[in-house]
């Protein structure tokens, strides 16, 4: 009768207590009373309960963007934008990030911590050239490295040239002392040149793709966390050294693809946590249920939107009211659809009862009055 | 009895067929004359009398309805030429692509139709048949008679070119006839209910005139609806056509007028197409034509069908009246004497309806019309009151003005969540405001400002029931949000009630006098009080004598209530305040709804009273510091300021280390902003520590009645750093905030710290900076007002047939399952105690009880 969390407090309370049994009967009578009690009522508008939930709290909440630490590519949309994005079910988010956590042999020492989140980022030719650019004269591209960081990311000359030489055809590649020249191999233009130079420049040495900023922090355990700006959870839970358990990324897209749609129930839920606890606003869980299940019911995540499922109605009427009337109207008559009339605004707009809470009911009564030959 | 049964079971959408137009129609419209020089309807004419009526007086020639009872009826125009239905144009050219130009069959072979698997949903059947055009598209050969075919463009907005040779309509209608059912079908539409060439007008379905009145004007001038005057351009521009055909006129001008009625009826349909000219009055207004009706929040939906005005309202400014219940609404007379209440007669109340029916709508209380059995409403006149006072009998119903203790509801916009419009009791009050306990003000977001608010008046016994059982103040305390409670005690209660409980003492009579003035009356607890009364005491005599508690307030001390007194502690917001007082809460929990509204109403009016005996207030004295302070104050900020020097100077000279991942000028800057930040705290602090326990902000700020100690440490010494998205005043110049700073400046004053008190005022530039992070919190929340209520109306479309059912499942309209337990635990948020059954007090209760018995 009772839902698993009450019995096991339940249970708890026996004991702390030490109750006798003949307690232990009345408390837990008294409890299932309670319990049916704050049950809720059948036929109770939830969906409306919980849209005013989030609606009126979401007139409270500031519109920004949180900076973490000051670093600006770090910093995470919090507030009413993020609430927005998530219920719209983005495909990206404005500021994707990404948690990952380490294995326990891996997450002690600062060092190690270190190295692979330097493996991890994304490094692009762009971020180890001091200078690049084109020669006109001779139509070759001359390039110079920058050895200081070069030495921080562990790379050499030769692995670079390598790469470079890898990723990019009828090319002829020379080392110079200070770095390297390209030319075509092929008479170029101007403009075909400056492509290459850009291409150059966006070559991936090493790293995971979209990862463009690492954080090693420390927190509370004593452990050290990676904060990633930029989400591929794909690639990242390839990784050996990471705890593929509690690894997370604020992408609900990219976790319904790795991980499925429950895990993107839970991350919806996490999520929308995340921006009330930030506001200090308290909006049941039961609610932030309700909306991640009704998001994800298909298999796949819908937004609030005219394109989700605000948008998937059945009634064409309720489609109508809400956004693009004509469209759904004039759909309708094409496809000769029939509007049952069984939810909510299709009813108002025809002055008739709701069927949901005292509108649900179907019972009517005769009047006594007219039949009493029958009844007697 | 009024019935409540559904009327309407479904509604089915379709195509209007040409035979059906005429079916439907009364009139046949051949002239584009609306009146004839009597001012009456020219027969044939768009206003027609058979197309129904719209003065009053006249008889519907169709029906023999009078004004409202004749909702009017349809004519027709009959066009000269067929033209094309501009909303259908993306449904007609994908027929012309998707059919041969000989045989009207799909341009498929079998095998590509039959492929329909997995076709479910409406969204998988959108994207199969939009697969089938896209590859019918491409074919070049008919495979059913081998015809050649020819790819069909459009020229928006309404002409068709094959080969780049324009199609004509009657080409296209011939064309759209040859195409079977089946393939109709294939196509996606309900051949039953639509035809393609249905879509090509040949006859032109007329409104009724009851969607396009005429208004007469002040000088007895018509004024005709825009939708008569594109109609009247339609049947002119046809007729004229009908001419030239028939007089044998060129080609040329023929084609002219076609495409000039194409546009009049295009126009007619939607006059906001692109790349079509909207059509205009003479004043160079645009028409407001059929789409336009029908569109955006003020279209026929949002602002008629949705949206629906109602009888028996009122609004007015509110104002508050604590000495009212909380779920009281004080009304004034006017009010009370135009909204009225349907009383039936019976034998019992005879004589009191009669005396409603006598004092007339003139005395108050009295009463407006009389409903005669049949349903004839009566207005009460002198002349008709004699006669109505007559003839009442039982079986009659009087509408009688409101009176204390009927039942309303009131409300608030934004209406953003239930607790917006709560029921509640009149009580017909002098004044010509609302008047409302301000304990309800949270709920209701209210002011008194200048906020006006509305009033209903349910009309039959089941709404009456709803609102009191469902909708009443009592039944919404606990919100349905988080299961606290939303209404509790605020400012002056909250402060009040603090004193109270904290030092103050009264004698026996006193204390009697402010009992009994918030409406306490229990003599036989006066009469164990003892000539010096203590504050909790007084506070005790509110609560049930088998009411134990134990809270934790603001400043985490304990109270502790045993048998309904307070041993230990005081009041204060987190005991009695909106959303966190758990006192308030757990008096919810434990009595019933009347009891709890019973005492949160006293506790809120002995807050009130206390402070109307004691006198409460601050002035510019309660911020002045003492002169040690104030030293120690400078101290502080003067002491954050060389900090900052010294990294600046580090900075400056490249000594700086940076921190992981960070540029130097960030560094530079977040080590600032933590000396400032930590340098005000440090004021905040020392205030803290030096200021008098008496002193009223600071009793506002301990009790959590308003404010706290940052804003004291702002008026008194500092108010410290202003920040803009995060970060100290960003450079509007280069390299500085404003010009009477010097370049690359980075000291805090010249980046928005203001080292002054509200109190001691602020010079210029800090001034200016304050200014800026105060506009940037107006933008905000100018900026967030219609995102979040754009939000929340999607999340209301989208959740708003959800509804849990008998067996606590949570289903949508149609009964598909979203979860299978509400919650997981089916519990109502509103019965529970912040989102939990508190199972330790039950626990606690029979442990407790148990012993008593023993």
């Amino acid at each position: 009768m009772l839902p698993d969390h009450l019995l096991k407090e339940a249970k708890e309370l026996v004991k702390r207590y030490k109750m006798n049994i003949k307690q232990e009967k009345e408390f837990m009578k008294r409890l299932e009373d309670v319990y049916i009690g704050s049950k809720i009522d059948p036929g109770e508008a939830i969906g409306v309960i919980t849209a005013e939930s989030f609606g009126e709290p979401s007139t409270q909440m500031v519109l920004d963007t949180f900076h973490f630490a000051g670093v600006a590519e770090m910093s995470v949309t919090t507030g009413l934008s993020r609430l927005i994005e998530v219920l719209d079910a983005r495909k990206t988010p404005s500021t994707p990030r990404m948690d990952l956590y380490l294995k326990p042999k891996y997450s002690k020492n600062v060092e190690t911590v270190k190295k692979i989140a330097e493996n991890i980022k994304e490094t692009k030719m762009q971020d180890i050239l001091k200078e690049i650019t084109i020669n006109i004269a001779k139509l070759q591209i001359e390039a110079e490295f920058d050895k200081r960081t070069m030495k921080d990311y562990g790379l050499k000359e030769k692995d670079l040239l390598d790469i470079l030489k890898h990723s990019l055809k009828n090319v002829n590649m020379k080392e110079t002392k200070e770095g390297f020249n390209c030319k075509s191999k092929e008479e170029i233009t101007l403009s075909e040149i400056y492509r290459l130079k850009e291409k150059i420049k966006r070559i991936k040495i090493s790293g995971l793709k979209g990862i463009t900023r690492v954080l090693p922090v420390k927190n509370d355990e004593d452990e050290y966390i990676i904060y990633c700006a930029g989400s591929n959870l794909k690639d990242a839970l390839q990784l050996e050294e990471i705890d593929h358990e509690r690894t997370t990324s604020n992408n609900i897209y990219e976790i319904s693809e790795v991980l499925g749609i429950e895990a993107a129930r839970n991350a919806i839920i996490v999520e929308i946590q995340k921006v009330l606890d930030g506001q200090g606003l308290s909006i049941d869980i039961r609610h932030i249920m309700l909306l991640a299940d009704i998001m994800t019911r298909n298999g796949e995540i819908k937004g609030v939107t005219r394109t989700g499922i605000a948008g998937e109605k059945e009634s064409v009427l309720a489609r109508a009211a809400f956004e693009t009337p004509i469209k759904h109207i004039l759909n309708a008559s094409l496809i000769g659809e029939v509007d049952e009339l069984n939810s909510v605004i299709e009813n108002v707009i025809l002055n008739q009862p709701i069927p949901l809470g005292t509108g649900l009911p179907q019972l009517i009564m005769r009047n006594l009055t007219e039949d009493k030959d029958e009844f007697n | 009895m009024r019935e409540y049964y559904k009327k309407i079971k479904a509604i089915e959408f379709g195509m209007l067929s040409p035979e059906l137009v005429k079916k439907m129609a009364s009139v046949k419209v051949v002239t584009p004359e609306l009146y004839d020089k009597e001012g009456y309807p020219v027969d044939g004419g768009l206003m027609d009398i058979r197309l129904g009526v719209i003065d009053p007086g006249l008889r519907c020639k169709t029906c023999g309805g009078k004004l409202k009872e004749c909702n009017g009826h349809f004519g027709y125009i009959e066009l000269a030429r067929p033209l094309l239905h501009i909303k259908y144009i993306d449904m007609v050219l994908a027929f012309l692509r998707a059919t041969c130009r000989e045989c009207g069959e799909i341009l498929l072979d079998e095998k590509k139709i039959k492929k329909k698997e997995n076709v479910i949903t409406k969204s998988e059947m959108k994207k199969h048949i939009r697969s089938l055009i896209t590859s019918a598209r491409n074919v070049k050969k008919c495979p059913h008679c081998q015809a050649k075919q020819y790819s069909v463009k459009i020229e928006k907005p309404s002409t068709f070119l094959e080969n780049d040779k324009k199609l004509s309509i009657i080409e296209i209608k011939l064309r759209l006839e040859k195409i079977s059912e089946f393939t109709v079908s294939l196509i996606g539409l309900d051949p039953s209910k639509a035809r393609p060439e249905w879509a090509i007008l040949e006859i032109l379905p007329v409104p009724p005139v009851t969607i396009r009145p005429s208004i007469t004007l002040e000088t007895g001038e018509r004024s005709e609806d825009d939708l008569t005057h594109k109609l009247s351009d339609i049947v002119r521009i046809n007729q004229r056509l009908f001419e030239n055909i028939n007089a044998g006129a060129p080609e040329v001008i023929v084609e002219d007028l076609w495409d000039l009625l194409q546009y009049h009826v295009t126009t007619y349909f939607d006059n906001e197409i692109s790349q079509v000219p909207p059509a205009r009055h003479r004043s160079g207004q645009a028409l407001k034509t059929l789409s336009e009706r029908i569109k955006s929040k003020e279209g026929r939906f949002r602002n008629n069908l949705v949206g629906k005005r109602v009888n028996y309202a009122a609004r007015t400014v509110i104002s508050p009246d604590p000495k009212l219940e909380l779920n009281e609404v004080g009304i004034p007379k006017e009010v009370a004497m135009e909204l009225t209440i349907p009383e039936r007669v019976t034998e019992w109340n005879l004589k009191r309806m009669k005396k409603f029916v006598e004092n007339g709508p003139e005395k108050y209380p009295g009463s407006n019309y009389v409903i005669r059995p049949d349903n004839k409403k009566k207005k009460i006149t002198e002349e008709t009151q004699e006669q109505l006072l007559e003839e009442l009998q039982p079986g009659y119903q009087v509408e009688r003005h409101l009176m204390d203790n009927d039942i309303a509801i009131f409300n608030r916009q934004p209406s953003l969540h239930r607790m917006s419009i709560m029921g509640h009791r009149i009580k017909v009050l002098p004044g010509k405001s609302f008047r409302l306990n301000p304990a309800v003000c949270n709920p209701y977001n209210a002011d008194f400002d200048g906020d006006e608010m509305n009033l209903h008046i349910p009309q039959i016994e089941e709404a009456r029931v709803e609102v009191e059982m469902l909708m009443d103040v009592k039944n919404q305390i606990i919100t349905p949000k988080n299961g606290l409670n939303i209404i509790g005690c605020d400012t002056d209660s909250v402060t009040g009630n603090y004193l109270l409980t904290k030092e103050l003492e009264y004698n026996r009579e006193d204390a009697i006098e402010i009992l009994y003035s918030i409406g306490v009356n229990k003599p036989e607890k006066f009469l164990n009080l003892k000539n010096k009364v203590k504050g909790i005491e007084i506070f005790s005599m509110l609560l049930p004598s088998d009411f134990d508690f134990i809270g934790i307030t603001k400043l985490k001390e304990e109270l502790v209530i045993k048998n309904g007194n307070i041993i230990k502690g005081y009041i204060d917001n987190n005991t009695i305040g909106n959303e966190k007082g758990t006192l308030i809460r757990a008096v919810f929990a434990k009595y019933n709804q009347e009891t709890g509204i019973e005492i949160l109403g006293q506790i809120f009016r002995l807050g009130i009273e206390i402070l109307l005996r004691e006198g409460f207030s601050i002035s510019s004295t309660n911020v002045d510091l003492p002169e040690h302070v104030k030293e120690k104050n400078i101290e502080i900020i003067s002491n954050a300021e060389k900090k900052v020097l010294q990294y600046i100077e580090q900075y400056n000279n490249g000594e700086l280390e940076p921190l992981p991942g960070l540029a130097l000028e960030e560094t530079v800057e977040i080590k600032i902003m933590e000396i400032l930040n930590k340098s005000r705290n440090k004021v905040g602090q020392l205030i803290a520590e030096n200021v008098n326990q008496s002193n009223p902000v600071v009793i506002m700020a301990n009790s959590g009645a308003k404010g706290n100690i940052i804003n004291l440490a702002q008026m008194a010494a500092c108010v410290g750093q202003q920040a803009l998205r995060g970060k100290r005043i960003a450079n509007g110049y280069k390299d500085r905030v404003l010009t009477i700073f010097s370049r690359g400046d980075l000291q805090p004053s010249s980046k928005g710290y203001i080292k002054r008190g509200y109190r001691d005022g602020l010079i210029p530039s800090e001034f200016f900076m304050h200014a800026m992070t105060g506009r940037d919190s107006l933008m905000d929340t100018a900026l967030r007002t219609p995102k979040s209520g754009y939000l929340y109306r999607r999340l209301s479309s989208a959740l708003q047939d959800l509804r849990v059912e008998y067996d606590y499942s949570v289903r949508d309209g149609k009964g598909n399952i979203i979860q299978f337990q509400y919650g997981e635990d089916s519990l109502d948020v509103s019965k529970t105690w912040g989102g939990k059954i508190n199972v330790e007090r039950i626990a606690k209760e029979v442990v407790g009880v148990d012993k008593n018995v023993t």
